[in-house]
């Protein structure tokens, strides 16, 4: 295995193009050096993205933000503007593992390692964010929701990285929230889970929605469905009823160790019924 | 596997090291540097027995690259005590007995120690969190939580003019 740790974004894509084998980008590692110690994964490169200043950044991109895809998560929760504008997808990316975790663990590396069940993939997808990503042919933006194909299996080709992610400028009167479902308090992944992201009028009618599930398909889900049934709304609880019955439906996930079927099939709909209220309060500016 | 050199600094000593691309870091400082203070509970992040802060932030040493410390400042359990002089943490477990057998203390001693520097008045909570990704198969978390509790207190004591501590421990 060889180790390259380049000093620009440019070097990281040349390195990845030209790379013989199998190449990982790394850049929290938690996800990657547990596969590799495991034998899951026996990379022929390793390319280390932490020396690349502008992606262990967080920059105000207009008045939206470019995470840049080194960014730990408790950077995140460190910064004040981030927390304040999307605390759904702050507190998402705080869910994940312990302190030591947080001090390492990145967004655009839960992303990349494609697990249905990664905790702030469901809250970037409520909040409309894109990822970055740098190739051999240059850059180009893709939807959050459309990065996964299935378990472990993206949509990056040879030689493409994610740089960073961005979260849109939010508009007036908008919350986002994300909730999972763990059988203990912390330290677990996620059973099912769930993020709302929504935008009242001044007279607190729900203009625009978007609801994502975690945990129920091979890839998170973006469900149009649920989001129409708060659309034209007060966020109301029949809307909440007909959110949490749309999330239930859209919802396919399999039995196993952590929960059943039936199990993560309803409680895909309480959690998000449960995000909903708090994405309204937070676009009512109640929290 | 040709080995990659290393120049980084470990509990304020400039240090120079070849290991493996695909070494972890834990297992640079114990097998290759001798500093078997860190342990190795896990290997896959979950217990923090392996605990080290690099640049001032807390990590699991085994979920780092030995080669990702080029240039880094590293602070492991080895640079806690002043010599023989014990640090307020250690001397607090001790007092406490928030140890058995002893093989997650030096991880929770980083790791609290960490979190002080922090937040030098920390809720037990926040204590709790914090440490959640520390795990004791022997004490069962409550006297570590202690030991942590009063060292924060007794460290505020010089910054503050605090009333008398008349508190004594009854609770079991």
């Amino acid at each position: 295995m060889q180790y390259h740790a380049p000093a620009t974004v440019k070097d990281a894509v040349k390195l990845l193009a030209a790379s013989k084998g199998s190449t990982q980008v790394l850049a929290g590692g938690t996800d990657l050096l547990v596969r590799m110690r495991s034998g899951f994964s026996e990379p022929d490169n390793i390319i280390d993205i932490k020396r690349i200043s502008p992606m262990c950044k967080i920059a105000r991109d207009g008045k939206g933000f470019a995470i840049g895809a080194a960014v730990s998560s408790a950077e995140m929760s460190e910064n004040p503007a981030l927390a304040k504008a999307w605390p759904g997808v702050v507190e998402a990316a705080a869910l994940i593992g312990s302190t030591q975790i947080q001090g390492r663990a990145t967004i655009a590396g839960n992303l990349c390692n494609a697990s249905p069940a990664a905790d702030s993939v469901p809250a970037m997808v409520a909040a409309g964010a894109k990822a970055l990503i740098r190739g051999p042919k240059g850059k180009r933006q893709v939807a959050v929701e459309k990065i996964c194909k299935g378990p472990g299996k993206t949509v990056l080709k040879k030689g493409e990285l994610v740089e960073a992610i961005l979260l849109p400028a939010k508009p007036a009167r908008t919350g986002d929230a994300y909730l999972r479902f763990i059988p203990r308090t912390e330290m677990d992944i996620a059973v099912a889970g769930a993020g709302v992201c929504l935008t009242l009028d001044a007279k607190g009618v729900c203009t625009a929605a978007r609801v994502s599930l975690g945990a129920i398909a091979p890839t998170v889900l973006l469900v149009n469905k649920a989001a129409q049934a708060l659309v034209g709304t007060k966020v109301d609880d029949d809307a909440l009823d007909a959110l949490a019955k749309a999330c239930s439906a859209a919802a396919r996930p399999i039995d196993d160790k952590r929960g059943t079927k039936e199990f993560r099939i309803h409680i895909a709909g309480v959690l998000a019924r449960r995000a909903a209220i708090i994405a309204r309060d937070r676009a009512l500016g109640k929290s | 596997m040709f080995q990659i050199q290393i120049s980084t600094s470990i509990n304020g000593d400039d240090t120079e090291f070849s290991c493996e691309p695909d070494e972890t870091l834990l297992d640079v400082l114990r097998d290759r540097l001798g500093m078997t203070g860190s342990k190795e509970g896990c290997g896959t992040g979950d217990c923090g027995a392996c605990s080290v802060v690099v640049d001032g932030r807390l990590v699991c040493a085994c979920l780092m690259l030995g080669a990702e410390a080029q240039g880094r400042e590293i602070e492991t359990i080895e640079g806690m005590a002043d010599g023989t002089e014990l640090h307020p943490l250690q001397q607090k477990f001790l007092d406490h007995a928030a140890l058995q057998c002893g093989v997650c203390t030096p991880g929770f001693l980083v790791a609290a120690k960490s979190l002080l520097e922090r937040n030098d008045n920390p809720t037990e909570e926040e204590v709790r969190y914090w440490l959640a990704g520390n795990l004791c198969r022997c004490t069962g978390y409550d006297k570590i939580v202690r030991a942590v509790l009063d060292t924060a207190k007794d460290m505020r004591k010089p910054a503050k003019a605090k009333k008398p501590a008349a508190r004594k421990r009854v609770k079991a």
